[in-house]
């Protein structure tokens, strides 16, 4: 560190003192700071005048200016008059500047204690509010979803196309690599118990109807949340961000028909075909622990897979992947489309559109799986 | 190339000599040589897409350049390792166009960043510096609002709280007038003048904005988009009073003359 600037004190008189500047004047540990003056002056109350001698003075930046402004304001508050000798013309000049626009003084405070039942309050409020954004945001893409089956739902059918190979082909890969991890995982954990039976055989049984009626869907579900429905969030949350929302709006075009609804329908038609493709790799995933861990044959476990399961099963769990994609679609463009004006807000609306979808999901796997135990299907 | 007319204001700071600038393949524009003097007020002009910001983007180290040089002094900025482009770079302050304050940090944060990056300045100092620099640009009191809550001037002039936080020696300034009223526009280019005489910092500014250019420039540079080049270099007030270009006279006089 260089050397920082000296501060001396004089007092020619009882009710005057003469500060000295002295030396470069640069931001530092070192530079002395308003307080001593301030020390002084309580020392030596009958003090009327102080006079700045800075004829010392070398170089200088901000650390110059922030002492001067502490020392101008606290001399206002003790009424003493302050004079500058020999202070450099772009001090002056800066000065003056910083007090030009008086501060604002109705700017927000360090906000206050909220008190508990206040904030509890404000909880709760919140929460009912999001449910009737939920809901109506529902209805607006029911409408819309309406309009389309009319065939008068303006949107790109090239955007559709985009979208159906974002969601559909592009996420072949991760899906595969989980749902095949999955069937894996399934059957080591059923073969390791069903071996103290002596029945091995029916891994095949577990690992098939366990993926094609429940877990497919759900894996894939909760993939695409974080693939898909996180990156409609951050699409129509930066959409917002720029305005194009809006313009879209003032060209009279709905955002609901044209970016949400074929977000939707994308994902509504593709997530049954990769929950499909998933109960594919899921039952070769089993496969390959069941016939490397045990003597069960290929065509053994293939057989005994086909008689364990029946259309109903198939059904349910392509009903289901479709409720999900349209959850993830639904949660997505609402996060999206509710994003405020800035990165953060952007960022935000990611986080959340993925929370709501996941519990979406699992809600709604509770749901139906409590209708069909009651049918008994 | 025309006459150059050279105002003296104090040795080079940053010198241009035979820069060609592009993006891949594509040149947009060559053969710049121009210097940059200290306390200068430096606007480089010229029409949309001459590429004005892609030159800034150049001179502050986000681009390079697809030949040619620019010196900092005596330096060769863009043949000097990255820690040493850095450390010239940290001497200089930067306004973007649309301000690019920090959107999930309040004005105060977005200012003290630097200084508590860069500098062993304490806490208290830090909340001081940033006090005084948000008071030079007229936000005194906006310490804890976020940059969406401040409407788009204050959002540059809180940009250039921040490229003044670690006293720069020069502060570039993207477009400082686009999308301001006249009248917040005439205040800024005040406040850089003002900025400029009170601290003496070199101000190298992109605009097109005749009446930024005639208020506060001494210096300036024209990118001529047809011929690829610059045309003249120099007072824009010289300039016209003295230039027989077509096309420079043409955009100093918004077209209204010849």
């Amino acid at each position: 560190m260089s050397i920082a600037g000296e501060l001396l004190f004089e007092q020619p008189k009882e009710d005057t003192l003469r500060l000295i500047l002295s030396g470069p004047w640069k931001l530092g540990k070192d530079l002395p700071s308003a307080d001593e003056v301030m020390q002084k002056v309580k020392g030596a109350p009958a003090v009327r005048h102080i006079g700045i001698d800075a004829q010392g003075l070398a170089e200088w930046d901000t650390g110059l200016l922030i002492f001067l402004a502490d020392l101008q304001k606290f001399c206002a508050e003790k009424k003493i008059r302050l004079k500058g000798k020999g202070l450099p013309e772009g001090v002056k000049n800066l000065l003056e500047l910083a007090a030009a626009v008086p501060e604002k003084k109705d700017a927000r405070k360090a906000e206050g204690r909220i008190s508990f039942l206040v904030l509890l309050g404000n909880q709760a409020v919140d929460f009912f509010r999001s449910v009737s954004d939920l809901l109506e945001f529902v209805g607006e893409s029911t409408v819309a979803f309406l309009k389309l089956l009319r065939g008068k739902a303006q949107y790109r059918r090239a955007d559709l196309g985009l979208i159906i190979e974002a969601c559909g082909a592009q996420a072949l890969p991760i899906v595969t690599l989980i749902s095949f991890l999955v069937g894996m995982i399934l059957a080591f954990v059923g073969a390791l118990q069903l071996k103290m039976f002596g029945a091995e055989i029916y891994v095949a049984n577990l690992v098939g109807v366990a993926m094609v009626r429940l877990m497919a869907a759900i894996m894939t579900g909760i993939v695409m949340a974080g693939r898909t429905g996180g990156a409609f969030a951050a699409q129509l949350g930066t959409m917002q961000v720029n305005q194009e929302i809006d313009a879209l709006k003032t060209l009279g075009l709905s955002p609901m028909e044209f970016l949400v609804l074929p977000r939707m329908l994308a994902l509504a038609l593709m997530m049954p075909l990769l929950a499909l493709y998933a109960n594919v790799m899921g039952v070769m995933g089993g496969a390959v622990v069941a016939v490397s861990m045990s003597d069960i044959s290929l065509i053994q476990y293939y057989n005994q897979t086909v008689g364990a399961l029946n259309l109903w099963h198939l059904g349910i769990g392509l009903f289901s992947s479709a409720v999900f994609g349209v959850i993830v679609a639904l949660c997505g463009c609402m996060r999206g489309m509710q994003c405020g004006r800035s990165a953060s807000a952007v960022g935000d609306a990611a986080t959340s559109a993925v929370v709501t979808s996941i519990v979406g999901i699992i809600v709604a796997t509770a749901i139906i799986t409590t209708i069909t135990n009651i049918l008994g299907v | 190339m025309e006459e150059m007319p050279q105002m003296e204001r104090g040795e080079a700071h940053i010198t241009v000599t035979d820069l060609t600038m592009g993006y891949g393949d594509f040149v947009l524009m060559r053969d710049l040589n121009f210097t940059i003097n200290r306390r200068d007020v430096f606007i480089i002009m010229g029409g949309s897409g001459c590429g004005k910001s892609t030159m800034m983007t150049i001179l502050i180290g986000l681009k390079s350049p697809l030949k040619g040089q620019v010196f900092y002094g005596d330096v060769n900025f863009w043949e000097s390792d990255p820690e040493a482009r850095d450390r010239i770079i940290r001497r200089a302050g930067v306004m973007y166009q649309s301000g690019a304050l920090w959107s999930s940090m309040t004005l105060a944060e977005n200012v003290a960043l630097p200084l508590e990056t860069y500098t062993d300045l304490n806490p208290r100092q830090i909340r001081e510096v940033v006090k005084m620099k948000l008071a030079l640009v007229g936000l005194a009191g906006f310490e804890e609002f976020y940059p969406s809550e401040i409407s788009g001037g204050m959002q540059k002039r809180a940009g250039i709280a921040r490229a003044m936080a670690m006293d720069p020696e020069v502060l570039f300034f993207d477009e400082p007038s686009a999308g301001l009223d006249p009248v917040s526009a005439r205040r800024l280019d005040e406040l850089i003048l003002q900025l400029q005489e009170s601290l003496g910092t070199t101000m190298v500014v992109v605009t097109h904005e005749l009446a930024s250019i005639f208020t506060i420039a001494n210096n300036s540079v024209f990118l001529d988009v047809s011929k690829r080049t610059m045309t003249a270099t120099g007072d824009p007030k010289k300039l016209l009073a003295e230039t027989k270009d077509p096309t420079l006279r043409q955009f100093l006089t918004r077209g209204e003359e010849s």
